[in-house]
């Protein structure tokens, strides 16, 4: 396994550490005969303002690692500590949003109103939570279309006011669960370029899980690259791209990076052939 | 459309549709007469004969609108049939409204503690195989019995019970599934923002439920209609549609045409029951979502 060099050494959390994963274990259905393992001691530090993805094939964990950031489940063992506090703490606070594989608008609400969505929970006044909600629809270039029904906007703008609505309250922390997994390649690719403006723009630290990578590398500082059952992490690989354009899709240097990302994959399924049971 | 426009085009609709049933009637009507109640060229009898006993012109029984309530009395039966409906559909209304709080209540009940749904949805379910016959009673009896100190029980009230009985059901059961629509990430959004299961509820499962309510609302109207006429019937509670209709059926050989009017009326009260509640869909029309088979 090629898993030992790029391993991090557990972190110790600190002022510029958005995410602390340390020595963190999850099983489904503990003592149960579907017992599963889904993740096994993963240790993962995330820094403020970095873009990390998370890759891996199916069913190697990413998926759970981030809701377990996300504090929608509960790790088995080891701790999650974001903003340098557990992560149900963080929760309660709202110090991050999030966006799903679905936009997962609210059909019976303007687009205006989905985005106001979190500000009205924080119990904003009307005025201002209309002014920032406008606020973030033009970041995400969408402004013309706050009174539409999200039914009237295509997948890759319903997306982008998924993205609008957890921005909305400025959380510190972007968690992304395969947001543009449903798109187009074209509109994916124009997403990802919008996402990173304005992640640049709004100083945001992201976690993205994706099955992507090309996407993966075109988007992130550091790629985590995760093995299945039970969920490692197996790599984590540093992309040095430089500014991101589309011209950097057809550079060497962006290959080289995909290479990179794919021996690591492909050392995952060689690593562990079937019947091999390396627990 | 403005709702009022609606409203009006339901209505033009009905009277279209009643304009082609004394058509048909009309026409059936005199092939019989002309055929000996037989079918036409054959020796076989019509399934229904058409002499004015059993089939009295239709014309008469639109005429029989505008004519006395009856010998011993002058009032115009139409007259008197609108009074009728505004006294079953205040019975209709007002249970209703009550079968609909129930129904919502037992149904949040129901998502709230999954043990309560458990334990609930059966005997919920099992409600509606009781005869309403046999309950109409009951209701009635306890209903003379209620004292309830501020207000006296009167027996109009023990029929809207019988409403409420027949509308807390799809209600309830619509309504939960309503409620339990959301998808899991819509779910876990609201998670994510550390909402409340009060705010959930009021900001994500209730407004996901509506499509699932429509429906639900539409057959309780109906319903409730059917349960009052034949709540006053089975309780012989003077004063509604359900009493007209009983009277009409005992004149019914010497006077025909007034009880095809008065069950004329009846039905023309659901349907207008029905397509008020309907309106409710007006809200819910410009959200995408369609509507969930009841």
């Amino acid at each position: 396994m090629t898993t030992s060099a790029a391993r991090p050494a557990t972190p110790a959390p600190t002022a510029a550490t958005a995410v602390a994963i340390a020595a963190v274990d999850k099983v489904f259905n503990v003592g149960k005969p579907n017992q599963v393992e889904a993740l096994l001691g993963i240790d993962l530090s995330i820094a403020t303002g970095e873009f990390v993805s998370l890759i891996g094939p199916s069913g190697c964990g990413k998926s759970t690692l981030l809701r377990l950031v996300a504090d929608l489940t509960d790790p088995t063992a080891g701790s999650v500590v974001v903003n340098g506090k557990p992560a149900a703490q963080a929760r309660r606070d709202r110090d991050y949003g999030m966006a799903f594989q679905h936009a997962g608008l609210f059909d019976w609400r303007t687009v205006v109103r989905n985005v106001e969505l979190p500000l009205e929970l924080e119990g904003w006044s009307k005025a201002r939570r209309r002014e920032q909600a406008i606020k973030m629809l033009e970041l995400v270039k969408l402004a013309d279309f706050a009174e539409h029904r999200p039914f009237e906007l295509s997948g890759g703008m319903q997306q982008r006011v998924a993205i609008a609505r957890a921005l909305s309250f400025e959380p510190s922390l972007l968690l992304m669960d395969e947001p543009f997994g449903a798109l187009d390649e074209m509109t994916r690719e124009h997403m990802q370029t919008e996402l990173l403006r304005i992640c640049a723009q709004t100083a945001t630290t992201v976690v993205f899980v994706t099955h992507s990578i090309p996407e993966a590398v075109y988007l992130s500082d550091r790629v985590v690259v995760m093995s299945p059952r039970p969920g490692r992490v197996a790599e984590v690989i540093t992309v040095k791209l430089g500014h991101r354009d589309d011209d950097i899709r057809e550079a060497s240097v962006f290959y080289d990076a995909i290479t990179a990302v794919r021996d690591a994959l492909r050392g995952i399924e060689r690593g562990s052939p079937r019947g091999v049971d390396d627990r | 459309m403005s709702l009022l426009a609606r409203f009006v085009r339901r209505l033009l609709l009905i009277a279209a549709t009643l304009l082609v049933l004394g058509g048909l009637w009309t026409g059936y009507k005199a092939m019989g007469q002309a055929t000996g109640d037989q079918w036409p060229l054959t020796n076989r009898d019509l399934p229904v004969q058409t002499d004015n006993e059993t089939m009295p012109p239709a014309i008469d029984i639109v005429t029989r609108f505008f004519q006395d309530e009856g010998s011993a009395s002058s009032t115009m039966l139409l007259t008197t049939l609108i009074g009728n409906c505004l006294f079953t559909l205040r019975e209709a209304a007002v249970g209703f409204a009550a079968g609909f709080v129930i129904g919502m209540g037992l149904a949040i009940v129901m998502l709230r503690w999954r043990l309560a749904e458990r334990g609930l949805l059966p005997y919920v379910i099992a409600s509606q195989t009781v005869p309403l016959i046999a309950l109409v009673p009951v209701i009635v009896a306890w209903g003379s019995q209620i004292d309830l100190g501020f207000m006296t029980w009167e027996p109009w009230m023990s029929v809207a019970l019988v409403a409420t009985y027949l509308t807390f059901f799809p209600v309830a059961v619509n309504g939960l599934r309503g409620l339990q629509s959301p998808s899991r990430q819509s779910i876990e959004l609201m998670e994510s923002y550390a909402a409340p299961w009060r705010v959930t509820l009021v900001k994500l499962r209730l407004p996901s439920s509506l499509p699932y309510l429509v429906p639900a609302l539409r057959l309780a109207a109906a319903a409730s209609i059917v349960g009052a006429i034949v709540g006053e019937i089975s309780a012989g509670v003077r004063g509604g549609l359900g009493r007209a209709i009983l009277d009409s059926a005992i004149y019914y050989l010497s006077d025909p045409p007034r009880l095809y009017a008065c069950v004329l009326t009846a039905a023309f009260l659901g349907l207008t029951f029905v397509s008020l509640v309907g309106l409710v869909d007006t809200f819910t029309a410009k959200r995408r979502p369609p509507e969930v088979p009841a």
